[in-house]
């Protein structure tokens, strides 16, 4: 009975809770409690997900089927497989960290930010859930109205421009991708996914190949825009260095990743096939020039941003190369991008929150002060860079390994990009925590982390070590993904029928 | 024939003349310095009969009266009740604005009234020149109450400038008429369709169908005859222009309808070259000229002349579900668009205070509620999932890629992409950080008639977008009883 409700109950908890947020009095920390039950509450509810989670079957499980409009025929469809299970309980359990993230730094509004903070859950949450193309859509879209409305309400100095070009650059591909779903439901009268990629797969003669290639087309910009993929990444390091802290985790990766896997990959196979060498090629651009810029960065949010791109890049490479190690370690590096990225981001904001800059040369010997935060950034980096029996190191070994046979030149640079990742990051360190003590870190004296920041940090620490040495406990639902989309049914009729 | 008393079929329009008959008996008897409260509650009390007495005609057989010139089907009802709620909200935000005034709130409500009427008038018509009258008396009704702020400068220059741009129009459909009346002896709607095929000088009818567009496009504010929208926005009550952008709209829509799929379904492929140039035309130029606006005022003016563009682009797609696509968007847009104007309306006051995007930082931080909801209504617009704007969108570009119009729909949706722009740099200003001496510091308390109109649109424009079922499923009624009419006289 639960297992039927579970993920309507999950998708909107969180909005329940935006609207108790919304009717609550501004007196002292009574929403910022809230929103922290609520969010702990949701990511109790999502680890249900791989507790009773039935290894090995095929499909989608957890299902909900309802009709919803009856015309258009437009379904309330939700379910989840091994990749959108693991994203739904990532978004759970960055939830609460972002709360605590936010704890002092909001200190004004904090009553809008929680109401948006808490709807963005729910877009999310339902982004990764939905399996009707409509009510994904819908989801999709609103993920962009909290986050624009908080990088406005809460950016630095530039927050509304910020926030203006991240909406326009997600919602003009999004208009296209609207096309897309619309002519595929006059194509074949469903919005439903599982319906529609059986029917892409049976009728391949059906769809004129062009028009399928120009559809596929269509979701892959939208997605890859809010990946963002090299070229397309404009808006990123302007929304990192704006967004409070608890949004910036969120913006980028998941969302286009899962959506290229699902929907481009799941869809669209032979014209993913089509355009790979085109999409291998962008991410080892990516992956050198998100390096290269960071490396030159002056502002640790900044950095974070291009490390992002050039990190995200990775899980495209994986992706693209349609091998199941490349998969897994795509889907696998999502995550962990999710968990490290999310623990840089809230480093940086706690040495902001102490002396108001992220500036990299105004900081300097500051290990000496802070030993605690100096150690959790340094094992957060060596988690980026991709050491050994931290989480990283499994995604991006499986990403190259499974990517190598197939592009020997193209990977063979990518692999400069896990170099020139050590590099900006352990330059940073040294510049930051060592060295001399600058005059900023020896004028404000500031404590180290609090037993708030403690708890926001340690259970990501944990995970990483976790995820670097236990890597199956992971594994198990998604390589049964992976393989699915390795080699679909849809390839192996076509190949039949040649 | 039939047995329902005639003036059960036009029940909404006496009831609405009646109580303006009475609220202009009334007033002159109210002592000077009283408040005009209870005219105001006999104005609201009016429509909500008028209101009901629209739905209760759901239940009558759909037929006609008075010698074949009224008809009550599903598709009337429909815009009869949208009309009346529009007016409804349109009435309880002017509650505060007028009464403060030194303008006789009365007469406010009293034309308001008649306007309501005639526009109701206007959907149930058949008979051509009955059209024409009930569209005169809809909009000298509206000509008044665009300079209805005697005292100001602006407003009866707006008024004027609607006057006589809006008489030039209607002649244009006069002429329509009259051409009609040479190509198929007849002036009534499905009497036209049946006659045309024997017409002597088809080509009146073509012309026919192309004056008749031009004056309805200018009453709907559809490019090219879109120029005075900006203008008269600006300079009317924002009471006014809440009504006027709305209402009247919907009304010659229900018309364009009507006179294009029920009278001229011969022609469609005429008419359809034209109106996918006016639709195309109009999201662009609607969508362009709002993006180089400062004024809140006239952006969402421009922004009405792009909405009428999506609702036309609904028009090129021949069939039942086009007519229920266009009747789907003109209910969502009048939602989210009086709504909007409602929030303007109590932020700027009788005087206008709040005018350019500048202006609206920190709304959301001096009310909350206020620039929620403006807000709320802005993502509509945008067109937003969750929101009626969204389904509204939906359903028209869906309807146009069904009937293989694809460049229309990606003119639509790259302009619904480039309207984002504008509407979210409001947006953003709404959830701005105000300075101390902002003007949006000033702004009063929400009153309770306020507060229900903007609960009013919030939840319409909420129900639209997450059961858009149900209110679809009325308009393809509405559309099915009219394109059913229609396909008997082929």
């Amino acid at each position: 009975m639960l297992n039927d409700s579970i993920l309507t109950i999950i998708t909107f908890v969180p909005a329940a809770g935006a609207i108790i947020v919304a009717l609550l009095p501004r007196q002292g920390r009574i929403i910022q409690w809230f929103s922290l039950a609520v969010a702990l509450v949701t990511f109790g509810l999502a680890l249900h997900l791989p507790i009773n989670y039935v290894y090995g079957q095929p499909g989608f499980q957890f299902e909900v089927d309802q009709a919803w409009i009856p015309n258009p025929a437009i379904r309330y469809h939700l379910g989840v497989d091994g990749i959108s299970m693991w994203l739904v309980v990532l978004t759970g359990f960055l939830a609460p960290l972002g709360v605590l993230a936010s704890w002092n730094k909001i200190d004004h509004r904090t009553k809008e930010f929680y109401f948006f903070f808490l709807l963005q859950q729910t877009a999310m949450i339902g982004v990764f859930v939905s399996l009707d193309m409509f009510l994904y859509y819908a989801f999709w879209e609103l993920t962009l109205v909290p986050m624009a409305i908080l990088i406005s309400m809460f950016g630095r100095d530039r927050g509304t421009e910020a926030a203006i070009k991240f909406f326009v650059y997600t919602f003009l591909p999004s208009a296209l991708l609207l096309v897309a779903i619309v002519w595929l439901y006059a194509k074949t009268g469903t919005f439903d996914f599982v319906r529609l990629q059986s029917i892409l797969a049976q009728n391949t003669a059906a769809f004129p190949p062009q028009a399928l290639f120009w559809a596929s087309l269509a979701f892959l910009v939208a997605f890859a825009v809010k990946v963002p993929v090299f070229p397309l990444h404009g808006w990123l390091s302007d929304v990192f260095s704006e967004a409070p802290t608890a949004m910036a985790m969120v913006v980028a990766g998941k969302l286009g990743l899962y959506s290229i896997l699902r929907f481009n990959l799941g869809l669209f196979p032979a014209q993913a096939r089509q355009v790979a060498p085109w999409m291998v090629a962008l991410a080892v651009i990516g992956i050198l020039y998100g390096a290269l810029v960071a490396l030159v960065q002056k502002d640790m949010k900044r950095l974070a941003a291009f490390s992002t791109v050039s990190s995200l890049s990775f899980c495209i490479l994986g992706i693209f190369c349609f091998t199941v190690s490349g998969l897994d370690g795509a889907i696998y590096q999502i995550l962990n991008e999710g968990i490290s990225v999310g623990s840089l981001l809230l480093l940086v904001g706690f040495m902001y929150e102490r002396y108001g800059t992220y500036e990299i040369a105004s900081y300097g010997g500051l290990a000496k002060r802070m030993p605690n935060l100096a150690t959790l950034f340094v094992v957060t980096s060596l988690s980026l860079v991709g050491l050994p029996l931290l989480n990283g190191f499994v995604g991006e070994f499986l990403i190259l390994s499974g990517s190598f046979a197939g592009h020997v030149a193209w990977v063979s640079a990518a692999t400069a990009g896990v170099i020139l990742s050590a590099a900006y990051m352990l330059w940073m360190i040294q510049r930051v925590f060592y060295g001399t003590e600058s005059g900023m870190v020896t004028d404000v004296s500031a404590p180290d982390m609090n037993f708030r920041e403690h708890a926001a940090i340690w259970p990501i620490a944990v995970l990483m070590l976790l995820m670097g040495v236990a890597s199956p406990i992971w594994m198990r639902a998604i390589d049964g993904a992976a393989v699915k989309l390795a080699s679909p049914a849809a390839l192996v009729h076509m190949a039949v029928t040649q | 024939m039939n047995q329902v008393p005639q003036a059960y079929r036009i029940l909404p329009e006496l009831l609405l003349t009646v109580t303006g008959i009475l609220i202009m008996l009334i007033e002159p008897l109210m002592p000077p310095g009283m408040t005009r409260k209870p005219i105001g509650f006999l104005a609201l009390g009016g429509v909500v009969a008028a209101l009901i007495a629209s739905v209760w005609q759901l239940g009558l057989p759909a037929g006609t009266a008075f010698y074949g010139t009224v008809q009550t089907d599903a598709f009337s009802v429909f815009f009869h009740v949208l009309i009346c709620s529009v007016v409804l909200v349109a009435l309880l935000i002017a509650f505060d604005v007028f009464d403060g005034s030194k303008e006789r709130p009365a007469e406010y409500y009293a034309l308001v009234l008649f306007g309501a009427m005639g526009m109701c008038l206007m959907t149930s018509a058949v008979e051509l020149l009955l059209v024409f009258i009930s569209l005169e008396i809809s909009s000298i009704a509206t000509y008044i109450l665009a300079a209805i702020r005697k005292r100001t400068g602006k407003s009866p220059e707006a008024g004027l400038k609607y006057f006589l741009l809006g008489s030039f129009a209607t002649a244009f459909f006069l002429y329509g008429i009259a051409l009609t009346f040479g190509a198929t002896g007849t002036t009534n709607i499905s009497d036209v369709a049946a006659a045309l095929p024997n017409s002597p000088v088809p080509g009146f009818a073509t012309l026919a169908v192309a004056m008749v567009l031009i004056g309805l496009g200018f009453k709907v504010s559809a490019a090219p005859f879109q120029v005075w929208t900006p203008d008269v926005y600006e300079g009317a009550p924002s009471p006014v222009v809440a009504l006027m952008s709305t209402a009247p709209k919907v009304a010659a829509f229900a018309v364009l309808l009507r006179i294009t799929y029920g009278a001229y379904p011969q022609l469609q492929t005429h008419w359809l070259l034209l109106v996918w140039i006016m639709a195309a035309l109009s999201m662009t130029i609607g969508n362009l000229g709002a993006l180089r606006q400062h004024s809140v005022k006239r952006m969402l003016a421009y922004s009405s002349i792009a909405h009428a563009g999506y609702t036309l682009v609904a028009f090129t797609a021949l069939s039942g579900e086009g007519i229920a696509a266009a009747m789907f968007y003109t209910a969502t847009y009048a939602a989210m668009n009086v709504g909007a104007f409602a929030v303007v309306s109590h932020a700027g006051g009788y005087d206008d205070r709040l005018v350019s995007v500048a202006d609206y930082r920190g709304l959301a931080y001096r009310s909350p509620l206020l620039g929620g909801a403006l807000a709320f209504f802005l993502l509509s617009l945008i067109g937003i999932p969750f929101t009626g704007g969204f389904f509204g969108k939906f359903y028209v570009f869906t309807a146009a890629l069904h009937s293989g119009e694809v460049w229309l729909a990606v003119i639509g949706l790259v302009n619904s992409g480039v309207a984002a722009y504008y509407y979210l740099r409001l947006l953003m200003s709404i959830y701005g950080k105000p300075t101390d001496d902002a003007p949006v510091q000033l702004i009063p308390r929400l009153k309770g008639s306020l507060t229900l109109a903007l609960l009013l649109t919030v939840s319409a424009t909420l129900i639209l977008g997450i059961f858009p079922g149900r209110i679809l499923a009325m308009a393809r009624a509405g559309a099915a009883t009219f394109t059913g009419a229609s396909e008997n006289t082929r």
